[in-house]
């Protein structure tokens, strides 16, 4: 309980540590976001009007607890572009890349855990050989050009899937998930790469120790001593890898989406960079550091599950 | 003991592929067979051939040209970020794990928030508010990278600042600077190579998705990344626009990978 508890503590205090930071970042921009709001066209009373509105003239720390204050409450401000609130914009897209990180992840976890086994059961044969081979390659292949050449073999010499037809999550969710399955291969092949390696190595490293011929002494056979014994010691690596990959899926989702053209929370990231929307680009930044910080957290509570020996100290 | 061999064969295929990427860059910098701007109508989205090696744009660009230029590009940010990240990262690990103390708590608290958040997003946050271009995605991805480099230096420092050769200099009244660096530091090298090449490619990937998204390297100049995004619309028609950058990047990174696979199993 102990672990739990100053884990969630640091948690807490990065996560204001980032909301600070990126609310800082944004409030020191060059430029007026009253102005932004209203146009360069705009009277110096309407000017000041706004400013005495939005409490720009407010000290800066009153203005970052009262905003911390409504994003909490999921009051995300208002979008200069668009005039609408950024929430509204956001509520619907967030789904999209979501399912796809996670999506994404599920595919990694699955392929690479019997891969990873099978090439370190049989590490120096032929299959390990040409698997680890090609696993080199898949791991310098960025996933944006890997979506581009799906896109190219799947999409228009194979026709399993139109490139660019997306289709939204609430008209058709088969549909919707038929298209997203090839981004998602996409986010996941390099991860997979990087866990089968690790995986690998991890599982030979482990198969050296002492307690596994002792375990075979015992009587097990190869399958037994693999499952029940180096399999939850060479597996720890690799949930550390993958608690790290979860936000890079969640990042490498916003790249692809580009490549798909899929309309997730990537496009309104980008065209709001674009228009200089602030409050919709610190929203969305904030959002996603927030389920990157805490998947970390989680990771680290699993860490635990999987392995007791893992305290407060390490 | 296995048969220790001086070079993995990994070490020598990656140094082959380096090499010559290495060479197809500093070629790039002195002379491109074609100008990267000049268009020439007659050969819009041209097939490989003799004349243009790896076909031309839609604007009749050789692609050649671009691809060479773009490899520079990515490659020179990549190390200027890389230098960033390195060089505060080592400062920051040196004396946080050295000293110890309060500092060393709030730094590492920083780099904690800091690490936390992704690269990429790091540098988005950058663009939207400095704007676009290739110096803003090298401070950009040079600071996100501190933070990974500062964490490895310092826990080196933690190891070696109680072994008895750093007491022993301590107690000859070495002053504390010259302990850090020339006694301590070197030792850290090792560990620290291999992070600067994972870094290394890890900068490549990302300028090259950053660019991809149009917020790097600004056309007309070239860029991996960007060619990437251009020849999307061509896909079918020209597949070959897509192919030989992605193809060079995933070289660059494979090589590089390579080396530092061989680098690690060496030390």
């Amino acid at each position: 309980m102990k672990y739990i508890g100053k884990k969630l503590a640091t948690m807490l205090i990065t996560l204001l540590g980032i909301s600070f930071l990126v609310y800082l970042a944004f409030d020191i921009i060059p430029g007026d976001a009253a102005l932004a709001a209203l146009g360069t066209d705009a009277t110096p009373e309407s000017l000041e009007a706004l400013r005495e509105q939005l409490g720009l003239n407010r000290p800066f720390l009153q203005r970052y607890f009262e905003w911390l204050f409504n994003f909490i409450r999921g009051d995300f401000g208002t979008s200069y572009k668009y005039h609408i609130p950024v929430a509204d914009m956001i509520v619907s897209k967030l789904p999209i890349t979501v399912i796809m990180a996670m999506l994404s992840f599920f595919i990694m976890v699955v392929i690479s855990l019997p891969i990873g086994i099978y090439t370190a059961k049989h590490s120096g044969k032929w299959a390990d050989h040409l698997i680890m081979t090609v696993n080199q390659v898949m791991m310098s292949v960025p996933h944006f050009f890997m979506g581009i050449m799906i896109t190219y073999f799947f999409g228009l010499v194979l026709r399993l899937f139109t490139p660019g037809g997306f289709v939204s999550y609430e008209t058709d969710f088969r549909g919707f998930l038929a298209y997203i399955i090839f981004p998602c291969i996409a986010i996941a092949i390099p991860k997979i790469a990087m866990s089968v390696k690790l995986l690998r190595s991890s599982c030979i490293e482990e198969a050296k120790k002492d307690y596994v011929r002792t375990a075979y002494s015992k009587g097990n056979n190869t399958n037994k001593v693999l499952y029940r014994h180096v399999l939850r010691n060479a597996i720890i690596p690799v949930v550390t890898l993958w608690g790290m990959t979860l936000a890079d899926m969640l990042v490498g989702s916003i790249v692809i989406e580009q490549v798909f053209n899929i309309p997730g929370i990537g496009r309104i990231l980008l065209t709001s960079i674009s228009y200089r929307d602030y409050p919709v680009v610190e929203t969305i930044i904030i959002l996603i550091a927030f389920v990157v910080i805490v998947s970390n957290f989680c990771v680290d509570i699993i860490y635990q599950l999987i392995d007791p020996r893992i305290s407060v100290q390490d | 003991m296995e048969k220790k061999r001086a070079y993995s064969l990994n070490f020598i295929i990656g140094a082959v592929i380096t090499g010559v990427m290495l060479v197809l860059i500093l070629t790039g910098f002195i002379h491109t067979p074609y100008d990267i701007t000049k268009m020439d109508s007659t050969a819009k989205l041209a097939a490989p051939s003799l004349e243009h090696l790896m076909g031309c744009d839609n604007f009749g660009r050789d692609i050649f040209s671009r691809v060479l230029k773009g490899m520079g590009n990515t490659f020179t940010i990549a190390v200027a970020t890389v230098a960033i990240g390195a060089v505060c990262g080592v400062l920051i690990g040196a004396f946080t794990g050295y000293f110890g103390g309060w500092l060393d708590e709030v730094l590492m608290r920083i780099n904690d928030v800091v690490f936390a958040f992704p690269s990429i997003l790091l540098a988005l946050v950058f663009v939207s508010i400095f704007g676009t271009g290739k110096y803003n995605v090298v401070a950009a991805l040079g600071i996100a990278f501190i933070p990974s480099f500062a964490r490895i230096v310092r826990g080196e420092f933690i190891k070696y600042k109680d072994m008895d050769y750093v007491k022993s200099a301590r107690l000859a009244g070495v002053p504390k600077l010259r302990i850090i660096f020339v006694h301590i530091l070197p030792n850290t090298m090792p560990v620290l190579m291999s992070s600067i090449m994972i870094g290394f490619n890890n900068a490549v990937l990302a300028e090259a998705g950053m660019s991809y998204l149009g917020i790097g390297v600004q056309p007309p100049d070239a860029s991996l990344g960007s060619m990437l995004s251009e020849s999307q619309t061509y896909l079918f028609s020209a597949p070959w626009y897509a192919a030989f950058p992605g193809l060079m990047i995933i070289l660059m990174v494979l090589g590089f990978s390579l080396l530092a696979d061989g680098n690690t199993k060496r030390v």
